[in-house]
Formats: C-alpha cells, sequence, structure tokens
C-alpha cells in the first residue's frame, strides 16, 4: 500500500498516462549515450576503484571491495589438509550448482565422465534461478545470429572477445533445442511459435521467456536431470582454496562444510568454476538483485592460483530495482515488465527516455534524473522514478501482467500494491558481472591447465556491458561446451602429486606488494547480522 | 523512531522493527544465515517458514523474504523438507496416464483436505494440479503449479505424504517435451547453423574493423 503521498504523486502518472502512451520516445544517439554513461554510471566513478597490488592483474583497477578479496589471505595454510587422501576423486569438479555449473553437469556426464558438484549453499540457489526476462536465440526468419551478434557486441561497446560471442549466438538455437528437449516449458503460441519479445539494445523480437520465472524454470528443468542422472552434489559446501599438482595444473579444490567448517580434499582431473556473480559485495553501497551467495568466490579462488580477469571493472546496475517498498529495496523488476509495455516516468510525468536502452544507459539515465535533473520522487528512502505498470493492461489488454509477468504482480501485490492498476518505483540495483576470469573458446582458462569457467565467472564473452537474455543463454551454451570439453580433457590427465604451495607464494607476493590485510577470502555470505 | 514487536524465533523472544521481514528480522536478531536463506527474492523456496500468532488457532506458511513481522509472531523455519523425487530419463517415459502411478502412487491416496493448497505461499490451487495429474491432465497439471517455487511447505502439511512439488516437476517437464507444440522456426534454425549457412556472414562480422562495426551498429534496422 502506498502512503498518502505517493497516492498523490501517482495522480500526475495517471494523469499524463494517455499522453505517454501514445508518444514516440527517441533512442540516444552514440554520442549521448557515452556523454551520458561517462558522467552518471556507476562505473566511472573512479574513486570506487582502486589498483591491484598483486597477482595476475597487477596495476589494473577493480571495485574496491573486490580489490579486498582479491588481496586477502586464504582461508587454509598448506599444512592444515592431507592431500594424500582425498575425500573426493572425480574425473570433473565443478564448483557452484547453477545454471551453468548444472549444464556443465549434464554433459559431462553424457560424455563418460565421473563428476561431482559442489556448491555452497543447495542446487539451484543460484542467479539463475532469478533470471526472470528471458534468453535470447535468433530463431526467428527476420533474425540471424550475425544480427544477434551485432546486436550484443554493441550493446557491450565493443569489448566482447569476438570468438566467444560468435559461439554465444551461434550455438544459442541449439542451447533453446536442448532445453526444449528436456522439457523446459517456453511461452510458445498454439502452433508452436515462439512468443518473443524485445529487450533493451535488441533489434529483433528474440527474447523467449517462460512468463517472467524464465531463469526458475530453466533451473529447476535442469537441477531435476543433474538427480535424474544422480550426479553427486555435494551442498553446504563450499570451496575455498584450489589445489594444483606439481605441474602447476588445477587437480582439485579444498572444500569446507558451511556449517561444520569441516575441510575436505576433492581431487580431480579438471575443475570447473562456476560460482557466478558478485551482488552480494554491494559495490559502491549499492542494493543487489542478486542470490545470497554472489560473493565473487570464483574469481578470488581463480585469481590466487594465477588465473586472468578481463573487464572486473564492469558491473552492471539493473536499472529497474524495486524501490518501494523496502521490504523488498534492490529486488529484481524484470526489464520484460517494460519488453511488453511499461515505460519510465518521471516524478513530473514525463517520459524521459525510450524504454528499451540498454542496461547501462537505462541505469545511468535513472541516476541522472533522480540526481542532478533533480525530477526523482522521494520514496522516504532515497529517490526513484515510476514504472508505469498500467500501460501494459492498457496497450496489451486486460489480463496481459497475470498472464506474462505473474511473478512481479505476486512480489508488489504482497504488498498491497496491485500493478495493474498502480505503478511501481524503481532504482538502479547492482545485477551482474560483466567481468570475470579470461577464457579460450573452448571454456579453459588461458593460463592455469585444466581449469575451465562457465556462466556469470567469465569474463569477456559481453564485452562492458551485456544485453537481457544474454546471461540465460551464456551459463547455456558455455556451461555445456566446459562441461563436455573438460570431460574430453579429464581422458588424457594423470594428475602428479597434489600441492597448495601457491598459498605460501601468494602470501609472499602479498608481503613483497606491502599489502596489509585482515581479510581473508573467498567471502562466501554477506554478513547482514546487526553491529551492536 | 521504529516501531518495535515482540517476534519469537524458536520460541525465543526478540525485538525487531515492525518494518522488517522474518529473514531480516532473524539477522537483526544476530542469525547468521546459511540454511534457509536463498534467493532472497520469493524464487528460490529456501526460506519456507510456518508461524502463528499468539493467540491465534490457525497455523501459516509463508517465505521468510517476502512475509513482514507482526507482533507476537512465533516463527520456525523449514529449511529442508524431505521430499521423495523418482528418478527417471526423460527420454524413456511418456506422457501416460501410467506414469504417475508407477513413479508417484500416493497421489491416488489424496483425501482432499486441501490443507496444501491453503499452505502454499504461492497461492497455487495445489490440490487442483494433483487431482490433474491424478488424472493424467499434466499439460493442465504443469499449468496449474508453474509458478511453484518447490519449498515443500505443501507437502509438510500432506497426510497422505505426497510430495506435491515433485509431482508437478514431472508433469511440466513431460508437457514441455511431450505435450506443447513443436517450434518449426528453431528447428529449421538449428538446421540451417549445423548446414553452416550463417558461416560466412559471422566470419564477415568478425573480421571488420571496429569503426566500421560501430557504423554497422548504430545504424541497424530496429524490429518495431
Amino acid at each position: 500500500m502506498y502512503p498518502e503521498s505517493l497516492k498523490e504523486a501517482i495522480k500526475i502518472v495517471e494523469e499524463a498516462r494517455a499522453r505517454n502512451i501514445a508518444m514516440e520516445p527517441r533512442r540516444m544517439t552514440a554520442e549521448e549515450k557515452d556523454a551520458l554513461l561517462k558522467q552518471y554510471h556507476p562505473d566511472y566513478k573512479r574513486e570506487e576503484f582502486r589498483e591491484l597490488r598483486v597477482g595476475p592483474n597487477k596495476g589494473e583497477s577493480v571495485p574496491k571491495e573486490l580489490a579486498e578479496m582479491l588481496e586477502a589471505h586464504s582461508r587454509i595454510t598448506a599444512d592444515s589438509v592431507d592431500l594424500e587422501n582425498p575425500d573426493y576423486d572425480v574425473d570433473v569438479l565443478i564448483i557452484g550448482g547453477g545454471g551453468a555449473g548444472s549444464s556443465a553437469a549434464i554433459e559431462a556426464n553424457n560424455a563418460g565422465a565421473s563428476v561431482m558438484i559442489v556448491t555452497k549453499l543447495r542446487i539451484g540457489d543460484a542467479n539463475t534461478m532469478m533470471a526472470e526476462g528471458g534468453i535470447q536465440a535468433a530463431d526467428k526468419p527476420n533474425d540471424s545470429p550475425a544480427i544477434h551478434f551485432l546486436d550484443a557486441y554493441g550493446g557491450g561497446h565493443f569489448a566482447a572477445k569476438r570468438d566467444l560471442l560468435s559461439k554465444l549466438v551461434t550455438e544459442a538455437p541449439d542451447a533453446i533445442e536442448w532445453l526444449s528437449e528436456l522439457g523446459v516449458e517456453f511461452d510458445k503460441d498454439a502452433q508452436g511459435n515462439m512468443i518473443t519479445t524485445h529487450g533493451g539494445g535488441t533489434s529483433r523480437k528474440r527474447m523467449h521467456a517462460a512468463k517472467d520465472y524464465s531463469g526458475a524454470e530453466i533451473m529447476r528443468t535442469l537441477r531435476d536431470e543433474v538427480l535424474n542422472r544422480e550426479i553427486p552434489v555435494v551442498d553446504f559446501t563450499s570451496a575455498i582454496e584450489l589445489i594444483l599438482d606439481e605441474n602447476g595444473n588445477a587437480a582439485g579444490a579444498v572444500l569446507m562444510n558451511m556449517e561444520t567448517r569441516e575441510l575436505l580434499v576433492a581431487r580431480a582431473k579438471v575443475v570447473i568454476i562456476a560460482t557466478g556473480g558478485a551482488g552480494r559485495m554491494h559495490y559502491q553501497g549499492f542494493p543487489t538483485s542478486n542470490h545470497y551467495g554472489a560473493t565473487a568466490d570464483g574469481l578470488v579462488l581463480g585469481y590466487r592460483v594465477g588465473a586472468k580477469l578481463l573487464y572486473p571493472d564492469t558491473i552492471q546496475y539493473h536499472p529497474t530495482g524495486a524501490a518501494y517498498p523496502e521490504q523488498i529495496f534492490g529486488a529484481l523488476v524484470t526489464e520484460k515488465v517494460r519488453s511488453v509495455g511499461a515505460r519510465l516516468v518521471n516524478a513530473k510525468g514525463e517520459v524521459f527516455m525510450h524504454p528499451l536502452e540498454t542496461r547501462d544507459v537505462s541505469a545511468a539515465s535513472i541516476i541522472r534524473e533522480c540526481g542532478d535533473r533533480g525530477n526523482g520522487v522521494d520514496t522516504g528512502n532515497g529517490k526513484a522514478v515510476w514504472l508505469d505498470t498500467p500501460m501494459i493492461e492498457i496497450i496489451g489488454g486486460e489480463g496481459t501482467i497475470e498472464k506474462r509477468i505473474p511473478a512481479m504482480m505476486r512480489m508488489f501485490g504482497k504488498y498491497g500494491i496491485d500493478i495493474r492498476k498502480e505503478p511501481i518505483l524503481v532504482y538502479p540495483t547492482q545485477h551482474y558481472q560483466n567481468g570475470g576470469l579470461d577464457i579460450n573458446l573452448d571454456g579453459s582458462t588461458t593460463n592455469v591447465p585444466h581449469l575451465f569457467v562457465a556462466g556469470e565467472a567469465v569474463g569477456g564473452i559481453h564485452g562492458r556491458n551485456r544485453l537481457m537474455g544474454n546471461s540465460l543463454l551464456d551459463i547455456i551454451v558455455f556451461g555445456r561446451s566446459a562441461g563436455r570439453n573438460a570431460a574430453e580433457l579429464s581422458k588424457t590427465v594423470t594428475t602428479s602429486k597434489l600441492t597448495l604451495k601457491h598459498i605460501e607464494e601468494f602470501e609472499k607476493e602479498l608481503s613483497d606488494a606491502g599489502v596489509e590485510t585482515e581479510a581473508v577470502s573467498p567471502k562466501l555470505l554477506p554478513d547482514y547480522t546487526r553491529r551492536k | 523512531m521504529e516501531n518495535m514487536v515482540n517476534v519469537f524465533l524458536f520460541g525465543k523472544r526478540y525485538q525487531v522493527p515492525d518494518n522488517l521481514t522474518i529473514m531480516t528480522a532473524m539477522e537483526y536478531a544476530g542469525y547468521q544465515l546459511i540454511r534457509g536463506c536463498g534467493c532472497r527474492n520469493g524464487f528460490c523456496g529456501a526460506c519456507a517458514t510456518i508461524y502463528r500468532i499468539k493467540g491465534d488457532r490457525e497455523l501459516h506458511a509463508c517465505l521468510a523474504c517476502q512475509t513482514k513481522v507482526e507482533d507476537n509472531m512465533y516463527v520456525a523455519t523449514l529449511p529442508f523438507f524431505p521430499l521423495v523425487k523418482e528418478i527417471y530419463d526423460i527420454e524413456k517415459i511418456k506422457p501416460a496416464q501410467q506414469v504417475m502411478m508407477q513413479l508417484y502412487p500416493e497421489i491416488y491416496s489424496c483425501i482432499g483436505c486441501n490443507a496444501c493448497t491453503k499452505s502454499c505461499p504461492q497461492g497455487l490451487n495445489v490440490m487442483q494440479y494433483i487431482a490433474y495429474a491424478q488424472r493424467g491432465d499434466f499439460e493442465k497439471c504443469a499449468n496449474e503449479s508453474f509458478d511453484c517455487i518447490m519449498c515443500g511447505i505443501c507437502s509438510s502439511r500432506c497426510p497422505a505424504g505426497i510430495s506435491h512439488p515433485q509431482v508437478a516437476m514431472l508433469a511440466r517437464r513431460l508437457n514441455g517435451k511431450y505435450i506443447q507444440p513443436e517450434c518449426a522456426h528453431l528447428k529449421e534454425r538449428v538446421k540451417e547453423i549445423n548446414d553452416g549457412a550463417f558461416n560466412d556472414l559471422i566470419e564477415a562480422l568478425m573480421q571488420k574493423p571496429v569503426e566500421e562495426l560501430q557504423e554497422l551498429y548504430n545504424n541497424r534496422d530496429i524490429e518495431e
């Protein structure tokens, strides 16, 4: 329920609604976008970044909170575990039980490898589960992988690794086909045609969805398939340090039971990092749309054994995080709300931008509206802009919201806000880690043998900004491929003696660089307990 | 000044601000959550919770991340519930009524008490989707259960021992794979790609200098 002050503010939006629907908002020019980003996007606030003093990306800037974790001490010393008698011994060890890890597990299992998933919470506790809007694939006659490539390459500021992006778009239709064959229920019409929409920055309607539970529908299906194949899932257990062999190849991980703190050793011929994103690091104090476990663990694990990061300084702020009520502050309001017709409206009732600019541009535009321009709405907990959801029912007909975005209707409905009748308040929220570990086309890291990465922990697929619907896609395409390639590689690998000597070497590097810190990493979980 | 309310976490009283959710109230009280906390946004089902307001006979079920605290609320979280998940091969089973009889025969022991529906934090008509499953109407079962987050509260309340979320999961996969109409344009596109129909186009883009790609991007047609 909105308080009186906001009910008054809504009247301005209602009064302007008819003319706001009728107008055709202009898209920004390339120059306007550049200027906007430089002035308002959080990635350009240089005081929020600092240079790394150690490791393969020494001298490069990353968010301060990430720098602290990358330059922190290990949670263990080499002598605290017995590497001679591993508790688990597998071909392929997958760290992370989200969409990328599960896809990798299924394909590695298909390829005949013995595979195990280790996850610090439960399988499916992941950002994949929370992806609402959809998954891109150029499968309509008016579309092609080449058009998809150009949309994503431009949206990512021409910084994507071209070979990775080419793989992403070319294998996209096959990814949709694979998911369909597993039983994922995509929105289709009576003839079986996919019901597709635009996302920010797309030039064709290629967003496939399962209502606004797209990620949840994919994740629960993948999880069910992993369980059907009886692939071991060691849950509530986090990887806290990678293990190398004497030749410098990745060869397993030290695991920690999250509840009992018991340490365990997993030996593997190949390791896949599929640990996801970093929203719970709360860069620059932003709220996040991310899962509880999104703490950049994989970046830390990889970095400590020498794996290189690519674009770790680019973070995606989703333009529309919930700004009211405070109980859901920062929660994702899917881009699909705009895909199906809602527009962003400021306190004066003006549509201040085209609703489907890319996410970085949209976020910066909202920040500008609430900042310098003074057109934000006071929520009692900061400023925000309106997302005029009742437009959807007017444009698409009564019942569109319940049919297309039921999760959104439910999320706000719990707090007495009927999004069919009332607009909602939004402000950018930390959403996605554009950067991550640098990989080759086959998913292996560029400089640590036998170490693969898939999913949000990878950097370079999208460049410096990601389009909606390309993340659900990348976890499937690159998750599957990492699983297949890791399984193949494992057939040729003989692991020599396991060692944790990299911990000592990293410690030496820290002290040589004069880094003084009490921090340990990976972070594993955020601490939200009240400081007394 | 914050309004404080009394909340009883596992029977122990804490005073917390009334604008918190059950989950954030637990954190306010000092719990560092490991179990019973997942997406914090109503999608993952990790934080199934039951509660009763003092003086009220009715037992409520909810998600801790989606529910505001109330004064004199007695809270017990249900971070794990032993659902029965049967193993099957999606390639080999068929969408026929006997599948349910083979894998989840307990659904035919439903006594119609409707406790499942009353407890669902998503507001789903759980008993109805089980009825569809009994009849082998997997499409209806899938649609009715679509918003299920598999928290397991329904099963915790079921006198017949039904694992409703797993029954629904099976129905949805059968529906997605075997019952929904096949997508012709998708099959066609996958074939074209496998035949290399787009290789030249993509390769041409891959070789272009950035300036040319910027030009193409900034002037591309956008479908209305």
